[in-house]
């Protein structure tokens, strides 16, 4: 397939807006409440607690985490987690150095063990996800580094 | 920035220019000398050049005496200088190849054997490669990338004079840094003029630009150009399988991965670059499981030192063609992996060196490789009649009001430059140089030096920042200083300078910050080129410290120490986060030689050279003939 | 705040890959107004709910960290000709939805 054709089929199709039914789907009625005070931790133990009920997750490199050595702009860092661990629940999202670290928690009970997102980081330090698989916490760190603009050669 | 019509129309007629030119009837095979022997050693042969930086003519580059390698790089090539590199290669003093490759004895071998590179000489030499390699179908022209911006035209043709040269000489593939900040549509426009394959695995389309909105509307305008594959992003193809000699080839695509880091993301706002190592891992084997080729090369913009560090972690690739750091290295790096070995090489800058893989391939197994580099010494090698002449042709070309020489709409264009050919602007003589003025070095040079002053007295400031980028010309001592080489220092689309005022602490935590992007331990979170240049101010720097103890003893011209709390009038240019206003920095510099130069005998003095002092670096190869303290 | 939600569904063996850009500030609530020196109220979104039909295939909480103009792609086992939708609500009780079948 030539690019054009490529590009053509890929961007037509693939979005039908279906009207929402607006109203009827608020998240606030599915989710329990939200966790402001895990959002307000100052440091990685304490939001995991907050958020998930249990702490000292168990290192684990069965999660993979996708992320930038460098950033390029530490105000929108991709970063992807995915899992081989079973019954994964939960994976959620902390960045170590920001003044509150907990990003984001995503149940993922009905859908695959991935997610992908960007997040802000204020400078540099260990992204840290943790899994909430079988009813254990899993986690791993993958650090990245914010720099000032440097010069290029 | 928004490039219009009119411009596009401008460059396509400077890219046509070669066409406008009859066929020279075709000249007997020129005879080289003997340095250019360079017999096949196989049956398939790689030519490599890169970071040519615009420089279409035969310039002069010193090569640096500093050239520090930290971590596991810590005298391994290319960290090695003068006398260290000569012995580690076998080359003698006083060579050609020590004139080419060292800064020793710069001034009289400068004298000696003359300028290096020039694109007719280039052309010539590569043609001569091929004739030995047995005809064009036996090898492939691998352009490293940083070769379509530098100079004066490059900037004012906004890449198209080197796009047009690169066709001339015949480019297969190539991959990208510096040609990304003309803006990515222009980008586009001259891949689509662009004969050979651009290439890049690691440069995608953001996530967030692939829902539809101007990007997407730019790349169906370029029939499909800018967006190889919608579900993996993919900007532009990762690698090009090529059959030379009748054996396949991938040649992997590797752009400069710090792209968003060095350069100003405005004009590349839907572009996201990176390693991507991981991707590339699973590319090298898809491909020798799909592509049954014969072998896997990477031309690569990530410096020599990420280079190794790659090839030890990929398993997969017979050879990288790097670029970037700007070393002429003779000699591969050899990198086991996995049983295979995959040699690291690296062809310098400024078209001064050419790199030669011959790799011999029997049913479709490579049974072995040999390679060798040499070095462009222009007066040795004839210019290509027919380049030189479309050479002459574009410079002949006039400023005019459709050029775009800034992000600042006010300074797009340069009045008093409107109505003269480029060649007259360019050759315009501005002063005697008193000393070599250079640029390479990890962290100050000569020609920096002049460029601080400029800003520094211009903007009344105390202390003068300037980029560390690699590329710009030498001027050897007592030589004229041109327009040409003012242009060669600076030529870039954010050019613009400016004077803020900065808290002491901000100052050093720039200089904390730099010194950290180069000489992290880990290549793989360095990102950029040397040390920010300095003028108006010394400091100690300590390379092997950790980021926040490298710089020690900060203090103005004056003796002052920097105090954290007190505020600076610090000036520079090439903001990468914001657009100031002030002047281009070559008008800023050319004024200032032609104030500063001795009103009767033109020679332009420098009183002091901002050198920091190094401190725990005695012991380095890379360190060699430091004009500054050591400590 | 209508139309703030982008968002694209796509089946390939069994899984569907669910993309979606959302149009939103993301306020931190630490922010500083450069130039009134006030801190800017925090304003982001706090709950994320996709659904096919009555099932909640993937439910989120967020902070401000999420980062300007949220991107977020999951995974869920679905076919095409599903409908999918996305819903958001933010700290100030806004909302959006929107909804697009599998492709």
């Amino acid at each position: 397939m030539n690019r054009r054709a490529l590009l053509k089929s890929t961007l037509g199709a693939s979005v039908i807006t279906v009207a929402a039914a607006a109203g009827l789907l608020l998240p606030g009625r599915v989710l329990a409440a939200y966790p402001k005070e895990a959002f307000s931790a100052k440091d990685v133990s304490s939001a995991v607690s907050g958020a998930l009920g249990a702490a000292n997750p168990q290192q684990s490199d069965q999660i993979e985490i996708k992320a930038p050595d460098i950033a390029e702009n530490g105000s929108v860092v991709p970063v992807t987690i995915s899992t081989e661990l079973s019954n994964v629940e939960s994976i959620s999202i902390f960045a170590e150095s920001n003044g509150t670290p907990l990003v984001a928690v995503f149940n993922l009970s009905s859908a695959d063990a991935f997610v992908s997102t960007r997040i802000k980081m204020g400078k540099t330090g260990n992204v840290v996800a943790v899994v909430k698989s079988g009813g254990k916490l899993y986690s791993n760190s993958k650090e990245v580094k914010v720099t000032i603009g440097g010069c290029g050669g | 920035m928004k490039l219009s019509r009119r411009q596009f129309i401008q460059l396509i007629s400077a890219a046509s220019a070669a066409g406008l030119f009859p066929e020279f009837a075709q000249a007997a095979a020129v005879t080289l000398p003997r340095l250019y022997d360079a017999p096949m050693q196989g049956n398939v042969r790689l030519l490599h050049f890169t970071d040519a930086h615009g420089q279409i003519e035969p310039v002069y580059f010193r090569e640096p005496n500093v050239n520090l390698g930290v971590g596991d790089a810590f005298g391994r090539a290319p960290h090695l200088v003068g006398e260290s590199f000569l012995k580690e290669m076998g080359f003698k003093e006083g060579s050609v190849e020590a004139y080419a490759y060292t800064y020793l004895d710069f001034d009289n071998l400068a004298k000696k054997y003359g300028p290096t590179g020039g694109f007719a000489h280039m052309k010539t030499l590569l043609d001569a490669l091929i004739t030995q390699a047995g005809g064009r179908d036996k090898a492939l022209i691998l352009d490293g990338g940083d070769s379509w911006q530098g100079s004066g035209t490059s900037l004012w043709t906004r890449g198209a004079d080197m796009v047009e040269i690169s066709n001339i000489l015949g480019v297969d593939v190539m991959v990208g840094h510096w040609e990304f900040t003309y803006s990515q549509q222009q980008l586009l426009t001259n891949i689509a003029l662009f004969k050979g394959d651009f290439v890049g695995q690691n440069v995608r389309v953001k996530e967030s630009s692939l829902f539809g909105g101007e990007y997407l509307d730019m790349v169906e305008k370029f029939d499909g150009l800018g967006l190889y594959n919608e579900d993996s992003g993919h900007a532009f193809m990762p690698y090009t399988m090529k059959t030379v000699n009748g054996q396949r080839i991938a040649v992997i695509g590797q752009a400069f991965p710090r792209m968003a880091n060095a350069n100003p993301q405005e004009f590349f706002p839907d572009l996201s670059f990176g390693l991507r190592e991981d991707d590339l891992k699973t590319l090298v084997a898809k491909i020798w499981e799909e592509e049954k080729p014969a072998a896997v090369v990477l031309l690569s913009h990530n410096g020599m030192d990420v280079d190794i560090k790659m090839a030890n972690r990929i398993p997969g690739l017979n050879a990288i063609f790097g670029g970037h750091t700007h070393d002429g290295v003779p000699k591969p790096v050899v990198v086991k992996n996995e049983g295979r070995e995959c040699w690291v090489t690296n062809a310098g800058s400024s078209a001064k060196f050419v790199g030669i893989l011959d790799m011999n391939i029997e049913n479709n197994e490579l049974k072995g490789m040999h390679y060798s580099q040499k070095p462009v010494i222009s007066s040795m090698i004839p210019a290509d009649k027919k380049t030189e002449a479309y050479i002459r042709h574009m410079r002949s070309k006039i400023y005019d009001k459709e050029i775009v020489e800034s992000r600042v709409p006010a300074l797009f264009a340069n009045k008093q430059r409107m109505g003269k050919s480029f060649d007259e602007i360019l050759t315009e003589k501005l002063a005697i140089a008193d000393r070599t003025l250079y640029r390479r070095g990890n962290f100050m040079g000569t020609w920096d030096q002049v460029l601080c002053n400029a800003l520094k007295d211009h903007y009344k400031a105390d202390v003068a920042l300037s980029a560390g980028v690699r590329w710009g010309v030498t001027t050897p001592k007592g030589e004229w200083i041109t327009m040409d080489q003012v242009m060669s220092q600076c030529s870039m689309t954010y050019a613009e300078t400016y004077v803020s005022e900065m808290t002491g602490k901000q100052l050093l935590d720039i200089l904390e910050g730099v010194a950290d992007n180069l000489l992290d331990p880990d290549p793989y979170l360095q990102s950029g080129g040397d040390m920010v240049r300095v003028g108006g101010l010394d400091y100690t720097i300590l390379p092997m410290k950790k980021l926040g103890e490298r710089i020690q003893h900060a203090r103005l011209d004056n003796g002052d120490m920097i105090d954290p709390d007190s505020v600076y009038k610090v000036a520079g240019w090439a903001q990468v986060n914001r657009t100031p206003e002030g002047p281009l920095l070559w008008d800023l510099t050319r004024e200032w030689i032609l104030k500063n130069r001795d009103a009767k005998t033109h020679v332009l003095k420098l009183d002091k050279v901002n050198h920091p002092k190094l401190v725990g670096v005695n012991d380095n190869p890379g360190l060699a003939a430091y004009a500054g303290e050591i400590g | 705040m209508a139309n703030s939600i982008k968002l694209r569904a796509k089946a390939s063996k069994g899984s569907v890959t669910v993309k979606a850009l959302i149009n939103h500030p993301m306020e931190t609530g630490l922010r500083k107004d450069q130039k009134t020196g006030k801190l800017i109220p925090a304003h982001h979104i706090q709950e994320v709910v996709a659904k096919v039909g009555d099932k909640t295939v993937m439910e989120a909480v967020w902070g401000g960290a999420i980062s300007t103009n949220p991107y977020l792609s999951f995974m869920f086992s679905g076919a095409k000709g599903d409908t999918l939708t996305l819903s958001w609500v933010d700290n100030t009780g806004a909302s959006d939805s929107d909804s697009v079948e599998v492709s």
